[in-house]
C-alpha cells in the first residue's frame, strides 16, 4: 500500500523529515518498507497489519504521527453549500445485522468531467487511475480517511429507493468490471426498487455507474458486517480497495463525514447542488464496550514499571478516552474510538501502550526456569543413523514433499493425500514414498555430468487413514557411480549391491535385535535379482538394491542406480544396541579353509545355517573368502572358499579337536549337496 | 688371524687380565668391520651363538674349567665380558640399521604433494545444520524439542491460534489444502500446516505449565518454486509459558539466542508487528552480521540488509490470551500465567548465513552444492 507523506502532513505538523518519519512510524508498528521519490512526489511503501484498517489511509497515519510526536491533529471537515429542498429518497435496511448503518446524499445537476489537477495528481501518485470527478471523489476520500463510498447515477436507480437485502435466487448483477454475476441468497446487495445495483461493500453495478451522461448522483457511505464482505469477496474472487477495508472493519462514525466529503469534492469540481440533508439510517448501533485497564496487568505482561501517568498519556494521544477509576479492580476505564474496532480487550490496550512507548525501551531479562529438558524418544536413534550415514559418505539431502499421481502409483500402494490446490499437476500428491524424490535428485546430478553421487534424506511419507492422515518417518539412500572416489593410484570400481548392503548392515548394527536376515522379496521398483529386504525379528525394516531397469529407463538414468529405504516406524521398535564388553581372547585362533562346489540353488544363508546347526562352541566365524563361477566350474554351480576360525577362551586348541570339527563341517556341507574340492 | 678363545692354565688375576684384554681387543676389531646387516648377523652369531659362540666358549673353557677357589672371581669376569659383548652387538646393530635405512628410506620416498586417497565424508545439509544449531542454543536455555504433524487440521493451524473462520489474516498464509474435505466441519478439515505454531496448542494440550519448547519442522505454502520462494521450507517455533513471563523476558531470551547464533557483537531491535496468536506482537531485527550494521560492504551496498544495517530474523510476541483460552482446562488460565512465542524461517537464515543466492539449491540434491558444507 502506498501513501504520500506530503498528504499526511496536511493533517499534522510533523517535526521530522520523511526519512525520520518513516523510521518513527515503523518503530510504532506502522511499517514503512521503503521511500520512493522525494519532495512532494515522495511515496511511502507501507506494510500495515490486517488488524489496522484505520491506518490504511493518510488521516489514520497522521493520527499515529500526532501521537508519536505529541502534536495536534487537524480535523477533517466538509464545507457544503446550503441544500435545496428535501432529499426525498428512501433507504430500507432489510438486514440490520449485516448493514447497521447506511448514509446517503443526493446531488443534482452535476457536470461529470475530469478531476481537478490537485485530486488527479494525488491519486496518480498512489498509482490510482483518475476516472472522472465523481468516481475520483469517492476514491480520494477512501485514501484520505479510509472510508469506502460509492456514487450511483441517481436517474438509473428505479423506484426512488434503496433496499439493502439479500439477493434472490436467479437475480444477476453486472458489476463495474463488466462481468455478469449470478447472485445467490448468500449475497448481500444494494438494490433499487426492482433489482440489485451493487454487491454490497465490494463493487458497484455497471448499469448504474457514473458516466458522462450522469446529471444526478446518489452517494452511498455504509458500514458493512466484515465477515459478510469477506465471504462475498472470496466467493467472487473480487478483492477491492473497498472490500479490503470493510472486511477489516471500517469506522462506524465516519459514514456521514465521508459522505459529506465526497459531496464537497464533487460539488467543488462539477458544480450542481445539494438536495436536502444527509440521509442517515442507523438500523443498529455499533457500540464498542469500554475496557477496564489495570496498571498491574500492564506490568505483568510488559515487565516494566510504566507509571499510570505514562499509560494515560499514551492512550489519550491515540484517541482513547481514559477515565481513572477509584476503588474496584481496574485503574482506568477506557472508551474505544470508533475507528479502532481491533481494540476489544485489556491486552489490546497493553499492546498500544507498548508500541507507542517503544519496544526497545523495555529492559532485556532472562526468565528463571525450574523445568527439565525432555528428550525426544527418537533423538538418540536419529542422531546415530545420521552420523553413521554422514560417516559412510552420504550427503544429507532434502527434497520437496510432493509427488505426481504417476509416481504415487508406481512406488507405493498406500492411499494418497491429494491436494485441493496443488502448485502443479506433478506436485499434487503428498509423497507416499521417498524413492521418487531420491531418484529425481540422482537424475539431477547425472544430467549435469556428476557421476558419483551418494545421498540420504530423512523425512516423512504421508498416507490417508480413515478420514485423516498418517505420517511415517523414513530414511532413503541413493548411490551411483564408483565405490571409491577416483584416484591416481588405485583403480575405481562401480558401486555394487554388496557395497550398499554393507552400508545397510553397518546402519542396522546399531540396533538391538534377536534375528536379522535378508531376503529377496522387494517391491516392484527394485531389480528383482539385485535387491533385498532386511527383516529384523520377523519385520521388514529396510529395502535396498538396484533400481529396476524399467524404472531407470523411464527416468533416463544412464548408469546403475542403487536405492535404500529405512522404515523408521518399524526399525525404532528396536532400541540402540547396548554395548557389553567381552574379554579379549588369550589363546590363539586356528583357521581352516574349505573349498566347495555348490549348485546355485544353495544360497549362502543355507550354508551358514547348516554350519550354525552344528552348535560348535569354539567356531568363532565362518565366512566366504572367495566365490568363483565359470572356468572349470560347471554351469549352474559355483565354487566357494569358506574360512572357519576356531578359538577358545579357556585353552589352546588341540590339533585333533580342530580336525574333528572340520570333519563335521565338511559332512554338513556334503549333506547340503556340496562337493569338496581337493 | 681370527681370535680364538684360549684354554687357560693359569687362573691368576694377572693372567686373566691379559686374556680379557685380548678378547676385548678382538671384539673391538671385529665390531669395527661390521658394515651391513648380514655382517652383523655373522658377527652376532660368532660371539653370541649358543653353539660355539665366543661367549659359550668362554663359559666352557674359562669358567667351567676353573679350579674351585677361583670360580667366584672368574664368574664375575665372565659376566662383565658377557655384558660387554652384548652391548657391542647391540651398538653395531643400531649402526648398521641407521646406515641401511638412510639409503632404503631415500629409495622409498614418495611425492607427498600428490593428492591423498580420500574416503568421502557426507556433508550435513545447510538447512538441517542451521536448524540443529538453533535448536541447540535453545536446548541450553532449557527448551525441550516438540513435534507435530505436517498435515494439520484447520483447528490447530488457524482456529486455536486465534485465526477465526473468515478472518483476513488467513489470507496471508497461502495455504495448501487437502482435497475432498468439504463434508467435514471447517475445524476438522485437513491442510498442510503453514507454520510450526500448531504445535504450541498440541503441546499445551498434553503438558501443563511451566513449559518451554522449540519445534523444528517442515511447513508448506502455496508458493511456486523459484529463486526466492519454495512451497516447502523449515521453521522453528518457540514457546515459553510460566507464571511470570514478560515482554522483557521475550526480548532478553531472543537477544541471548541471537548473540549465541551470530556472535556476541550483534545488536537486536524489536518493532511492533501483527500475528493473530500473539499480543503484543513484534518483529526481531538483528544488526546485519554481514556488513556489521554499516549497510555497506567493501564500499558496495550490502544486499542482505538492503543497506539498512538490520536484518529481519523472526516474528514473536506475548501469547494472546485467546490462545490460552483453547487450553485453559490444562492449567493455562490467562489470568494466572503468561508466555511468549517466536517463529523463524530456517531456510532464510541459512541463505543469509552462507550467502546462498537461490533457495532451490536446498532441494535439488546437487552434490556440487551439498559437498561445500562438509
Ligand atoms: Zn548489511
Amino acid at each position: 500500500m502506498q501513501l504520500s507523506p506530503q498528504w499526511i502532513r496536511e493533517f499534522v505538523a510533523i517535526p521530522a523529515d520523511d526519512k525520520r518519519l518513516a523510521e518513527d512510524l515503523t518503530a510504532a508498528g506502522i511499517a514503512v518498507e521503503s521511500i520512493n521519490g522525494s519532495g512532494e512526489n515522495a511515496v511511502f511503501e507501507m506494510e500495515i497489519g490486517t488488524n489496522r484498517p484505520d491506518a490504511m489511509n493518510h488521516y489514520g497515519v497522521a493520527r499515529e504521527a500526532s501521537a508519536i510526536y505529541d502534536v495536534a491533529l487537524k480535523p477533517i471537515d466538509a464545507k457544503l453549500p446550503d441544500a435545496r429542498g428535501n432529499a426525498d429518497f428512501a433507504i430500507e435496511i432489510a438486514e440490520p445485522d449485516l448493514c447497521p448503518r447506511f448514509t446517503a446524499r443526493v446531488l443534482r445537476s452535476i457536470r461529470i468531467k475530469p478531476s481537478p489537477e490537485r485530486v488527479a495528481r494525488r491519486l496518480g501518485l498512489l498509482d490510482q487511475r483518475p476516472i472522472n470527478n465523481a468516481v475520483d471523489a469517492t476514491n480520494y476520500t477512501l485514501w484520505e480517511m479510509g472510508k469506502p463510498t460509492h456514487a450511483f447515477d441517481l436517474d438509473l436507480l428505479e423506484g426512488g429507493k434503496i433496499v439493502v437485502r439479500r439477493a434472490q435466487e436467479g437475480e444477476t448483477l453486472k458489476t463495474l468490471d463488466g462481468i455478469e454475476r449470478n447472485l445467490t441468497p448468500e449475497d448481500l446487495v444494494v438494490a433499487d426498487a426492482r433489482r440489485p445495483v451493487a454487491l454490497a461493500g465490494i463493487m458497484g453495478g455497471f448499469d448504474t455507474m457514473i458516466t458522462e451522461k450522469t446529471r444526478n448522483i446518489l452517494i452511498e457511505s455504509a458500514w458493512w458486517d466484515p465477515a459478510t464482505i469477506r465471504k462475498g469477496s472470496r466467493r467472487y474472487g473480487l478483492h477491492t480497495d473497498a472490500s479490503h477495508r470493510f472486511e477489516r472493519g471500517a469506522d462506524f462514525e465516519s459514514t456521514v463525514l465521508s459522505c459529506d466529503r465526497v459531496a464537497e469534492l464533487i460539488l467543488e469540481s462539477g458544480g450542481g447542488e445539494l438536495q436536502g440533508g444527509v440521509i442517515d439510517v442507523v438500523a443498529k448501533r455499533l457500540d464498542l464496550a469500554p475496557i477496564a485497564l489495570r496498571v498491574s496487568e500492564v506490568h505483568r505482561i510488559l515487565g516494566a514499571s510504566l507509571d499510570a501517568r505514562e499509560i494515560y498519556r499514551i492512550l489519550s494521544k491515540l484517541g482513547f478516552d481514559v477515565m481513572p477509576e477509584r476503588g474496584g479492580d481496574a485503574d482506568f476505564t477506557v472508551r474505544i474510538p470508533s475507528w479502532r474496532l481491533d481494540v476489544e480487550r485489556e491486552i489490546d490496550l497493553i499492546e498500544e501502550i507498548a508500541r507507542l512507548y517503544g519496544y526497545d525501551k523495555f529492559a532485556n531479562t532472562l526468565p528463571a526456569f525450574a523445568g527439565a529438558v525432555i528428550e525426544r524418544p527418537d533423538a538418540q536413534r536419529d542422531a546415530k543413523l545420521r552420523s553413521s550415514l554422514l560417516g559412510l559418505g552420504y550427503n544429507e539431502a532434502v527434497s520437496l514433499t510432493f509427488i505426481s499421481h504417476e509416481d504415487a502409483e508406481q512406488f507405493s500402494d498406500s492411499p494418497v493425500i491429494e491436494l485441493a490446490n496443488p502448485i502443479s499437476e506433478e506436485a499434487s500428491i503428498m509423497r507416499t514414498s521417498m524413492v521418487p524424490g531420491m531418484l529425481n535428485m540422482l537424475a539431477y546430478n547425472l544430467n549435469r555430468g556428476i557421476d558419483n553421487v551418494r545421498l540420504f534424506e530423512a523425512g516423512q511419507v504421508f498416507q490417508a487413514v480413515d478420514r485423516g492422515a498418517s505420517e511415517l518417518r523414513q530414511i532413503s539412500l541413493g548411490a551411483t557411480g564408483s565405490a571409491t572416489p577416483p584416484s591416481w593410484n588405485q583403480p575405481s570400481r562401480p558401486i555394487s549391491f554388496f557395497d550398499l548392503k554393507g552400508d545397510v548392515e553397518n546402519l542396522l548394527r546399531a540396533f538391538e535385535c534377536n534375528a536379522l536376515c535378508y531376503d529377496a522379496h522387494t517391491s516392484e521398483c527394485y531389480h528383482p535379482g539385485r535387491s533385498a529386504r532386511a527383516v529384523m525379528d520377523g519385520v521388514c525394516v529396510a529395502q535396498f538394491g538396484q533400481i529396476h531397469p524399467d524404472v531407470a529407463a523411464k527416468r533416463k538414468l544412464r548408469q546403475d542406480v542403487f536405492i535404500g529405504e529405512f522404515y523408521l516406524d518399524r526399525l525404532y521398535q528396536h532400541g540402540l544396541r547396548s554395548v557389553r564388553y567381552e574379554a579379549l581372547p588369550r589363546y590363539p585362533a586356528v583357521e581352516r579353509d574349505f573349498s566347495f562346489i555348490f549348485s546355485d540353488s544353495v544360497i549362502f544363508e543355507k550354508i551358514q545355517q547348516a554350519v550354525g546347526a552344528l552348535g560348535l562352541r569354539e567356531l568363532r566365524s565362518f565366512v566366504p573368502v572367495e566365490i568363483f563361477r565359470g572356468g572349470n566350474v560347471p554351469a549352474g554351480k559355483y565354487s566357494i572358499l569358506l574360512r572357519a576360525t576356531f578359538q577358545s577362551g579357556e585353552r589352546t586348541l588341540r590339533e585333533d579337536e580342530v580336525a574333528d570339527w572340520s570333519a563335521k563341517i565338511v559332512k554338513a556341507l556334503n549333506t547340503l549337496g556340496g562337493s569338496q574340492r581337493a | 688371524m681370527a681370535y680364538t678363545v684360549p684354554k687357560l692354565k693359569d687362573f691368576s688375576p694377572t693372567a686373566l687380565d691379559k686374556a680379557s684384554e685380548k678378547l676385548a681387543a678382538a671384539l673391538a676389531k671385529e665390531a669395527a668391520e661390521v658394515q651391513t646387516e648380514s655382517d652383523w648377523k655373522s658377527f652376532r652369531d660368532r660371539w653370541m651363538a649358543r653353539k660355539n659362540g665366543v661367549l659359550t666358549l668362554v663359559n666352557d673353557l674359562w669358567l667351567k674349567a676353573a679350579p674351585k677357589e677361583n670360580k667366584r672371581d672368574i664368574g664375575q669376569r665372565v659376566n662383565q665380558i658377557k655384558q660387554q659383548v652384548e652391548q657391542t652387538v647391540d651398538n653395531r646393530l643400531a649402526h648398521v640399521q641407521g646406515a641401511a635405512s638412510a639409503s632404503r628410506l631415500s629409495a622409498e620416498r614418495l611425492d607427498v604433494t600428490l593428492p591423498g586417497n580420500r574416503r568421502p565424508l557426507g556433508a550435513e545439509h545447510p538447512v538441517i545444520k542451521t536448524m540443529n544449531e538453533i535448536v541447540s542454543v535453545f536446548r541450553n536455555l532449557g527448551y525441550s524439542i516438540a513435534e507435530g504433524p505436517v498435515i494439520e487440521t484447520d483447528y490447530y493451524n488457524f482456529e486455536a491460534l486465534n485465526f477465526p473462520p473468515n478472518h483476513p489474516a488467513r489470507d496471508t498464509q497461502d495455504t495448501l489444502f487437502v482435497a475432498t474435505q468439504e463434508s467435514k466441519p471447517l475445524r476438522d478439515r485437513l491442510l498442510l500446516r503453514t507454520h510450526t505454531s500448531p504445535v504450541q496448542i498440541r503441546t499445551m494440550e498434553k503438558m501443563k505449565p511451566p513449559l518451554r519448547i522449540v519445534v523444528p519442522g517442515k511447513v508448506h505454502r502455496n508458493d511456486p518454486l523459484d529463486a526466492s520462494h519454495s512451497p516447502m521450507f523449515h521453521q522453528i517455533e518457540g514457546l515459553a509459558v510460566d507464571t511470570n513471563i514478560t515482554l522483557g523476558d521475550l526480548k532478553g531470551t531472543l537477544d541471548h539466542a541471537m548473540k549465541a547464533l551470530f556472535g556476541s557483537s550483534v545488536k537486536t531491535s524489536f518493532r511492533p508487528s501483527f500475528f493473530p496468536f500473539t499480543e503484543p506482537s513484534a518483529e526481531l531485527l538483528v544488526s546485519c552480521f554481514i556488513c556489521g550494521g554499516s549497510g555497506k560492504r567493501d564500499l558496495e551496498p550490502c544486499r542482505p540488509c538492503k543497506q539498512t544495517g538490520w536484518i529481519e530474523i523472526l516474528g514473536c510476541g506475548m501469547v494472546d490470551p485467546n490462545v490460552f483460552e483453547f487450553v485453559k482446562g490444562n492449567g493455562y488460565d490467562p489470568r494466572k500465567i503468561s508466555g511468549f512465542a517466536f517463529g523463524m524461517g530456517v531456510d532464510r537464515l541459512a541463505i543469509l548465513k552462507y550467502g546462498v543466492d537461490d533457495i532451490q539449491l536446498f532441494f535439488q540434491g546437487d552434490v556440487r552444492f551439498l559437498e561445500q558444507f562438509v
